[in-house]
């Protein structure tokens, strides 16, 4: 089991009071698995994300656990956690390809961060020439500015970047979203690639293209709110869901083919809730078309089915 | 009605501008008021460059650019801010609208000082209000908050209702949903759609090939700043005809099957001003020859409202 996460709770502290981003959570990611992590926007995956490897104010630790490879990681402690980061969990944050600095050589970049890391630049650069030539990089980038190269380019730089010291753990954030559909693909084909080469052994890929996931992830996990809704095998995800808001969520993906004059899709009625202040309970109740009285109690995330976690009181 | 006329934008960079970028070259296209087309190209093909072209925010360096008929491209003074009353943005990355020492709801007193400096108080909140009810955000959730506290979906659904504060008759809508989830998106893009109902005109750009059939009229397929392909969605989806537009058809990821082997090339961007054809170094045709290599090929009509640049066809 690379990561193990038990109860992790999370909030924001703000001036009005605590945002309650991420609550109770605890799910497990195997060896070589890909997550996939969906769930609408502002539910709380780059909290998530950001829990396992820098938490820091205004982010609060309130509660939980989490083990990466039977060892516990101290996140709640800023600075215990600097072995860990970027050696053995590594982040892509969402927006990395555009938060580059435009005035630096990707090349000195490349060796100031490794060196903020406490590694000789000279001794990994053998290595990093056979990485950015398996994802097609001539050498030559590292002699460019952010600005020369495509977004596909940047997006396979950041991965072999973050990627170098064979992390146990990488965390990408919406690192396919703004490349068009075949460079999507290269990209998406190459964090496979990645993990089969064993370059790293788990991940979690947060992304709003359930398409995409349906391509790559083994199995996809959905949040609502900043709790669990659903964890299960893709094809279960995809195919099969049991949460009301996966079902409502897989139903208003649209396809190519469907024009709104023809067909118009139907997003889900109602709003997020407001996390300052979420709802007692299960936090999809208001929006829930099945939901009853005692949805008024928070239902567990439960194995329904080997894998397959559930959490809805409509199905225990 | 909006026209771009033989537009073309060419960055210099390099130390001492030495070198040049052709980002963009002699795209024409018209949108029509209350029509959308979608603009769609890999990241770099310029698609942005010419939404902030249209915008006034980058210079053209040759061609121009129309508003019913007047030319906008060098409005200045008073003549651009009525411009601005008609013709807004929204960007695809929403953290780079926002200054992150002020409160997110300043993006808004600009519209206020600058339009709506009669309004007061109470007027401004209740279209305020509304405009963010119409994205699909709570005021409550999102008013008075610092850039930071809120999520990039949030902050997107922020910039779509502050051009929405205008009645604006043209939106450049730069990759606004890619951060969005299925759900959001579609309420979103049911929102234009009735936006455009209503006679505005949108350029709608992204990367999301079915998300651009659901809501345009046409689309322009965009390679390395020139046209590849354009014309009513229809013909451009069922009968692609441009090897760049195939390529990307058949990489659309899809629920009911999984990718197939299309193979793809990821090049760099090659700054050099190449004669011949843009797609030549992947373009897979066999039978590509001097030809390509020697003269671009121009976009023609080939079936009616079905434009493809391609010496091959
Ligand atoms: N610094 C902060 N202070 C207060 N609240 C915050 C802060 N950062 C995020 N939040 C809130 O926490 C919630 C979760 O945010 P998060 O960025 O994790 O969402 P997300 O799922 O990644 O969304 P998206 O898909 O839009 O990126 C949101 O409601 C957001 O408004
Ligand atoms: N200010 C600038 N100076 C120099 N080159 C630039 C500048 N802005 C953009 N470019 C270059 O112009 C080309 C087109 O960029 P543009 O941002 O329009 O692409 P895009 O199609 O919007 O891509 P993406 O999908 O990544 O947003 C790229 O090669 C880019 O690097
Ligand atoms: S627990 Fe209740 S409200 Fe929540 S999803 Fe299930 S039925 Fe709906
Ligand atoms: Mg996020
Ligand atoms: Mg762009």
């Amino acid at each position: 089991m690379t990561l193990q996460i038990e109860n992790l709770t999370v909030y924001y502290r703000t001036l009005r009071g605590d945002v309650r981003a991420l609550e109770d959570t605890t799910f497990q990611v195997a060896d070589h698995e890909i997550m996939g992590l969906a769930g609408e926007s502002g539910c709380g995956k780059t909290t998530l994300g950001h829990s396992l490897i820098i938490l820091k104010p205004p982010m609060k630790y309130i509660k939980g656990h989490v083990a990466l490879d039977e060892q516990e990681l101290p996140i709640h402690d800023m600075k215990r956690m600097n072995p860990f980061r970027f050696k053995e969990i590594s982040l892509i944050p969402q927006y990395a390809m555009n938060a580059m600095n435009p005035t630096r050589k990707i090349g000195k970049m490349t060796a100031e961060l490794l060196g903020s890391r406490g590694v000789n630049f000279d001794a990994i650069r053998t290595e990093l020439m056979r990485r950015l030539d398996l994802v097609n990089l001539p050498d030559s980038v590292l002699d460019m500015y952010p600005i020369e190269l495509s977004g596909g380019m940047k997006q396979r730089m950041v991965m072999v970047l973050s990627t170098l010291l064979n992390p146990s753990l990488l965390i990408a954030d919406e690192i396919t979203s703004a490349l068009d559909v075949s460079t999507q693909k290269a990209v998406a084909e190459m964090l496979v690639e990645f993990r089969n080469r064993e370059f790293v052994n788990s991940m979690i890929v947060v992304t709003h293209d359930m398409s995409i996931l349906y391509q790559i992830a083994d199995s996809i996990m959905i949040m609502y709110a900043g709790q669990l809704a659903e964890k299960a095998s893709t094809d279960v995800i995809i195919h099969s869901p049991r949460h009301p808001y996966t079902k409502l969520l897989i139903s208003s993906l649209p396809e190519v083919g469907v024009r709104y004059t023809e067909t118009k899709l139907q997003g889900i009625p109602g709003k997020t809730p407001l996390l300052l202040d979420p709802p007692v309970g299960c936090r999809f109740r208001d929006r829930c078309p099945i939901s009853f009285e005692k949805c008024m109690e928070v239902p567990p995330f439960m194995e329904v089915e080997q894998d397959h976690y559930v959490a809805c009181w409509r199905e225990f | 009605m909006l026209k771009l006329d033989n537009v073309s934008k060419v960055y210099r960079i390099g130390t001492f501008g030495g070198k040049e970028l052709h980002a963009v070259s002699n795209v024409s296209f018209d949108v029509q008021d209350g029509e959308v087309i979608s603009l769609i190209g890999e990241s770099g093909s310029g698609k942005s460059t010419i939404g902030k072209m249209i915008l006034r925010l980058v210079s053209l360096s040759s061609g121009k650019i129309e508003l019913d008929g007047v030319n906008i491209s060098v409005a200045k003074g008073r003549a651009l801010k009525e411009y601005y009353r008609y013709v807004q943005g929204v960007f695809q990355d929403p953290f780079s609208s926002y200054n992150p020492i002020f409160k997110a709801d300043r993006v808004f007193d600009s519209i206020r000082e600058e339009f709506y400096p009669q309004l007061d108080n109470q007027a401004w909140y209740h279209r305020v209000g509304s405009s963010l009810h119409a994205v699909g955000l709570n005021p409550e959730h999102v008013l008075n908050k610092f850039p930071h506290q809120l999520s990039g979906g949030q902050l997107q659904r922020f910039l779509i209702a502050r051009a929405l504060l205008l009645d604006i008759k043209f939106l450049v809508a730069d990759e606004i949903i890619s951060m969005l989830d299925a759900s959001t998106r579609i309420d979103v893009l049911n929102l234009l759609a009735e936006l455009k109902e209503r006679g505005l005109s949108i350029l709608f750009i992204t990367h999301d090939l079915s998300l651009a059939y659901y809501i345009s009229e046409r689309a322009v397929i965009l390679y390395k700043g020139c046209i590849a392909e354009m014309g009513v969605t229809e013909k451009v989806y069922e009968n692609p005809m441009h090897p760049y537009t195939r390529m990307l058809m058949a990489s659309v990821p899809r629920l009911d099957r999984k990718w197939e082997d299309v193979n793809i090339e990821l090049k760099g961007q090659s700054s050099e001003v190449a004669k011949g054809c843009v797609y030549y170094d992947r373009c897979p045709l066999a039978a590509k020859d001097q030809e390509c290599v020697k003269r671009r090929p121009p976009l023609l009509e080939v079936t009616p409202d079905h434009l493809v640049a391609c010496w091959k066809l």
